[in-house]
């Protein structure tokens, strides 16, 4: 399985970066493969000095202002949100879970919206939207969070529970806001939002997803053991020497800081986080030490994809990512329900 | 190695399920634990190894206070092999055997050599070298069974707890299984419900009852008609096996002691 294992995860990188000089070459004005790596090769330290710039300035600006980092959103995105649910997929031992249902994508959409229509955190300027919709998400976890503590153990069943319970309250919370509102075009903005898009991508404001991404990404992979044996079971967990109740309170922050950073500067995309890790685990099984790796890679590039369609298939205005996902998604998840050996994880 | 339950007392919902129960392993004993349904074998077991918090008393694995423990360390010294095995995520054998590594691993540190040989060794004594690469849903109960003992053989624990590891098992498998916990000469607990396994395979047996030990000892001392009609509400014939020497067990349906209590008049059959 080792051997096979790097040969696939080097298949899927070249894949991803085929993906990505692919997404940066369409849009409205298209360039050649050839130009997307040169101007993203003249901005490297040393390698810069051996190319001619021979592009003009516009081109310069659509590839590195913004194409490039959008394609990088959209890869850091679908790898966060791949491995935040196959992670809390493990952690609540169920395969329908996706990281959104601790509730923080409504707590984010709290935020989005009270910035939205309530213009609150004004002060922050382009960065109010995020910031307000972090500030959510993190209010839904910490609610949720202290609702499904009892005596200092996390239950599972009232994790979710929590999680549904705060869902409904804070999405009824946002649409309160909506209806008070009295903007026509404010709600097509929130809407937009919720549905998740990328358009907002800059260099600035990758940044610290990249870092978010990175640093989860390792732990979880580093904790492949202890996320195989969640998957088990409670009592193989406590037998083989897991510290069940301090492992889940790590996992529910871990994945919790990765989703409410990417909701920030995404919305809610949907989908991904549910049937990427499905898919993942029909190829390379439920072992989460190929689980972890595969997800980020095949999520990123499932976004990439996505996001270059958004882009272009309503051209010059742009699709929600969200409705895109959802449109491929979803008939991929009847097709797999559909096969008669696949199973969810309900055993036999 | 040893592991010892001192006064332990466990209440469900203000249902006390046991009272008080103390049990002693000493070093390399076989341990048996008997009695019938919901007399509190599993949960008793369950205490021991750390599931469930016992409301008064203390569990000692070599007179160490099991929960002043970390899971990682007791993991290392303590293998169970529960009475569920419901995985419902797909794993390989493989996979799921060399689980029972992962107390020896540190955070940074992949399978080494080391650890195949010893999985390999756990799947080679179980008998299910031929289903390492099958997955563990397609395999039957007996199988799945033998694939969790592998896993606890693969922990290399010094104290076994096992409860009812025969069940599912058929007759080979059930007498191959314990003849192999026999010569790992580990100390070991055991929940069983077959009592000619327990007389045949266990230094000592205590009999739980309603949540008490009602008794305990070799098993030539514990199994008496006496004490099999008082907890399990059965007549029992208790002869010597000529070939093994220890107590054996018939058990005598209704019909046929009926006759033979109206001949003698006596509530115990011999």
């Amino acid at each position: 399985m080792n051997k096979k294992f790097i040969f696939f995860s080097l298949i899927l990188v070249l894949v991803l970066i085929i993906s990505m000089t692919f997404a940066v070459m369409v849009g409205s004005v298209s360039v050649t493969p050839l130009y997307v790596w040169k101007v993203i090769l003249s901005k490297l330290p040393f390698i810069q000095s051996f190319i001619e710039p021979d592009w003009s300035r516009s081109q310069e600006i659509i590839i590195w202002q913004i194409r490039v980092p959008r394609v990088i959103l959209a890869a850091i995105v679908g790898a966060g949100l791949a491995i935040a649910g196959a992670a809390i997929q493990a952690l609540v031992r169920n395969s329908i879970a996706d990281p959104y249902i601790l509730g923080i994508s409504s707590g984010a959409a709290v935020g989005a919206t009270s910035v939205i229509i309530l213009g609150a955190f004004s002060f922050l300027g382009i960065y109010a939207l995020s910031v307000s919709a972090f500030l959510g998400s993190l209010l839904a976890i910490v609610l949720v969070f202290f609702l499904s503590r009892v005596g200092g153990r996390i239950s599972i069943f009232r994790l979710l529970l929590a999680g549904m319970a705060v869902s409904f309250i804070l999405t009824a919370v946002s649409n309160f806001i909506l209806m008070m509102a009295k903007q026509e075009g404010a709600l097509k903005a929130v809407m937009f939002w919720m549905l998740g898009s990328l358009a907002g991508a800059k260099w600035t404001n990758i940044i610290v997803p990249a870092i978010v991404l990175f640093v989860v990404l390792i732990v979880l992979w580093l904790y492949y053991r202890n996320l195989n044996l969640l998957l088990l079971g409670e009592e193989a967990a406590v037998t083989l020497g897991v510290n069940l109740q301090q492992f889940r309170i790590q996992l529910v922050l871990l994945v919790s800081l990765l989703t409410g950073v990417l909701v920030a500067v995404s919305g809610s995309i949907g989908f991904v986080g549910l049937i990427i890790p499905h898919i993942v685990r029909l190829i390379v099984g439920s072992n989460y030490k190929y689980v972890i790796p595969i997800s980020a890679l095949l999520g990123g590039i499932f976004l990439v994809w996505a996001d270059a369609v958004a882009r272009i298939i309503i051209a010059p205005q742009e699709m929600p990512i969200g409705i895109i996902t959802a449109f491929c998604g979803g008939p991929f998840f009847i097709w797999l329900l559909r096969r008669n050996n696949y199973s969810f994880g309900e055993g036999d | 190695m040893t592991l010892e339950a001192k006064q332990v007392s466990f209440s469900i919902n203000d249902q006390r399920i046991l009272h008080e129960v103390s049990i002693h392993i000493k070093e390399k004993q076989f341990v048996g634990l008997i009695g019938p349904n919901g007399s509190g074998k599993s949960t008793l077991l369950k205490n021991m190894y750390r599931l469930l918090k016992p409301e008064n008393g203390i569990i000692l694995l070599n007179e160490q206070d099991i929960l002043k423990q970390s899971s990682k360390a007791i993991a290392k010294n303590l293998a169970v092999v529960s009475q569920e095995t419901p995985v419902l995520f797909d794993f390989t054998v493989h996979d799921l055997v060399s689980m029972g590594r992962t107390p020896h691993k540190k955070l940074l540190e992949l399978d080494q050599e080391q650890d195949f040989r010893i999985v390999k060794d756990a799947l080679r004594q179980t008998g299910i070298c031929h289903l390492e690469k099958r997955s563990f849903s397609s395999l039957s109960g007996g199988e799945k069974k033998r694939v969790m003992v592998a896993r606890a053989l693969a922990q290399q624990a010094q104290v076994l707890i096992l409860d009812e590891p025969t069940n599912h098992l058929d007759i080979q498998h059930q007498l191959q299984l314990m003849d192999l916990i026999q010569t790992l000469h580990l100390t070991v607990v055991a929940a069983l419900h077959d009592l000619n396994i327990a007389a045949m395979y266990c230094d000592q047996i205590y009999v739980l009852q309603h949540g008490r030990i009602v008794c305990y000892g070799a098993p030539e001392e514990v199994l008496t008609p006496a004490l099999l009609q008082k907890v399990f509400g059965v007549y029992a014939d208790i002869q010597t096996h000529a070939l093994t020497g220890k107590p054996y067990l018939t058990y005598v349906p209704e019909q046929f002691t009926k006759n033979i209590r109206d001949r003698a008049g006596a509530v115990n059959v011999r």
